[in-house]
């Protein structure tokens, strides 16, 4: 049995904790995702300083450089935390499509809210989060990162349509 | 061929478009200047361009050339004394509401030291910083990206684009930046707002205190770009080029190294970027022979002369889309000689556009952007659409809201 943890910066320890106490006796994978978006922005930004694009200066190499040791850190931080030997994965690409695509053979997968996370409600999930929750091929454990919105904050019923006119 | 015929005109058009092309592809990986340089020649060879106006543009440009290759050695030294690296300690160190902390830099970054280091030398030190914060990078990445465009409008120094218009405009350095402080303000607010509506999941991401960093103060390189820009100021009040400003610090902070032995000679010309400054001159020949044969006549009629805000507001919104069409650079050289008649209200208008338009898209224009997907050259170029929804978000209200405050600064302080 494994499990794949999606971890993200700012909510991965209720990822985390949430593996402790729901998936003992399992494989666990940690996964991170490196989102393409910044180093491609900054390249882009080079590429529009006309006549300036020198090969030494390209920040987009920096980055990725950077965003290897950041994942790095980030997935020892999250080893340290879970606190049994786990499995790292880092890939590359647009997170939905990833973690969706890492959870071919997976038994479970745990993720955290990411969206408005002051009230209960459809909008606690963020897009990314949203299209792994409708595609995802095996069972998921959705987790609120901190301390879950009262009860009371859910939303009111909506109203019932108004009769059909003839 | 006769000059400011059709043929005439459409020659001197495909050969601007080749030089474009030139910079965007990079046949090999060359130099821009490897194409721009024949084209240029070619151009004279024609005809399509006299010696005369070609040696008039060169020497128009070639002051402008030195001012901007002086801050770019300023900028790549400055890195070298550990400066980016201590506005990145700097980010780490402060408290709360990372993403103004970012927006405060990269604006000061960029409006000293040019759009070049903040796109060039911030944003990895902020993706760097940022990450090991462990908060997310992405809005704050394409906040340095961003605001390298909008937040170059403050002074001269801050973007080629400036310094062209600033150089034909007889403005006072002062001047410029007391007239262009409202719209860099107003600008860079519309875009903080609208990045903190757009990201609002990825910043609610709280930051980790970090362990503090013993990052080196560079007060030298500190120091010596502050003398820079009080220079800026100095040189402006004594009608001096403030070029030799920018030149005196570059020199500055370019023989301590040397002589400390921690750069070489070679890296140190290399710092100026001379091939960008020979792009700069073949290009702008080039674009003499479009605006000699016809264009310049044909663009006149639509840049207002003039401070009413109607006026402004169209020459800004002209400048934006051209800047998209072509590049913002070409642009300026294009719609220079008719903005410079209008005296600053539409110049500065202008260079709102061009300044704030390349936001659109993340490579400074749709041409460029369209160039690159024909060519499949970047086969693997990520899903960047959240980029242009950004775009299309902030680009409309930020050169708005920069032309209302330009307005308003033009009957304060006078135009």
């Amino acid at each position: 049995m494994t499990v794949v943890v999606w971890i993200v910066e700012g909510t991965w320890q209720a990822c985390i904790d949430a593996a402790r106490r729901f998936a003992q006796g399992m494989d666990v994978i940690l996964l991170h995702i490196t989102e393409e978006g910044p180093a491609a922005a900054a390249r882009g930004a080079r590429t529009g300083l006309l006549g300036r694009s020198h090969p030494a200066h390209d920040p987009g190499k920096r980055i990725e450089a950077a965003a290897a040791t950041a994942a790095a850190n980030l997935l020892d931080s999250a080893a340290d935390r879970l606190g049994r030997p786990a499995r790292r994965a880092s890939r590359s690409g647009r997170a939905e499509h990833e973690v969706t695509a890492a959870c071919a053979d997976a038994d479970l997968l745990i993720v955290a809210r990411d969206g408005d996370l002051r009230r209960l409600g459809p909008k606690s999930l963020g897009p990314a989060t949203r299209f792994i929750v409708d595609h995802v091929p095996c069972p998921l454990l959705l987790v609120w990162p901190d301390e879950p919105p009262a009860l009371a904050s859910m939303p009111p019923h909506p109203p019932p349509p108004p009769p059909k006119r003839r | 061929m006769p000059p400011g015929s059709v043929i005439a005109e459409t020659s001197s058009v495909l050969l601007l478009l080749v030089v474009l092309g030139g910079a965007v592809i990079k046949p090999r990986g060359l130099p821009e200047a490897v194409t721009a340089v024949p084209a240029a020649g070619v151009a004279m060879a024609l005809g399509l361009v006299s010696p005369h106006a070609a040696r008039e543009e060169i020497s128009q440009l070639l002051p402008v050339v030195g001012f901007l290759a002086s801050i770019l050695a300023l900028a790549q030294l400055s890195d070298r004394e550990g400066l980016f690296e201590a506005a990145g300690a700097v980010l780490a160190r402060g408290r709360g509401n990372l993403l103004a902390r970012v927006f405060l830099i990269a604006s000061a970054i960029t409006a000293v030291l040019s759009l070049d280091a903040t796109v060039v030398l911030l944003t990895p030190v902020v993706f760097a910083t940022v990450a090991r914060l462990h908060a997310r990078p992405k809005p704050h990445v394409y906040a340095c990206t961003h605001l390298a465009n909008t937040a170059s409008l403050l002074l001269p120094v801050s973007n080629l684009t400036n310094l062209l218009a600033y150089t034909a405009s007889g403005l006072s350095f002062t001047r410029f930046g007391a007239l262009m402080a409202i719209p860099w303000l107003a600008a860079i607010a519309v875009e903080y707002v609208i990045f903190r509506l757009f990201f609002a999941s990825d910043l609610r991401v709280a930051e980790r205190r970090p362990p503090p960093e013993n990052a080196q103060v560079p007060f030298f390189a500190l120091a010596v770009v502050a003398a820079t820009l009080g220079g800026f100021v100095a040189a402006s009040a004594l009608g001096v080029n403030p070029a030799w400003a920018a030149f005196a610090g570059a020199v500055v902070l370019a023989v301590r190294a040397l002589l400390q032995r921690r750069v070489t000679p070679a890296e140190v010309v290399r710092s100026a970027d001379l091939p960008f400054g020979a792009f700069v001159l073949a290009l702008g020949v080039v674009v003499a022979a479009v605006v000699g044969n016809g264009l310049g006549d044909a663009v006149r009629p639509l840049v207002s002369q003039g401070t009413a805000l109607p006026g402004l507001l169209a020459v800004a919104v002209l400048a934006g889309v051209l800047a998209n069409l072509l590049n913002n650079l070409p642009t300026v050289l294009l719609l220079l000689p008719a903005a410079a008649a209008g005296g600053p209200g539409p110049l500065l208008a202008m260079l709102i556009g061009v300044n704030v338009g390349p936001n659109l898209t993340y490579v400074g224009s749709l041409a460029t952007l369209l160039w690159r997907r024909v060519l499949r050259e970047h086969d693997h170029e990520p899903a960047i659409g959240e980029f242009m929804r950004l775009g299309v978000l902030t680009v409309p209200a930020a050169i708005a809201a920069a032309v209302v405050g330009l307005w308003l600064g033009l009957h304060v302080i006078g135009g």
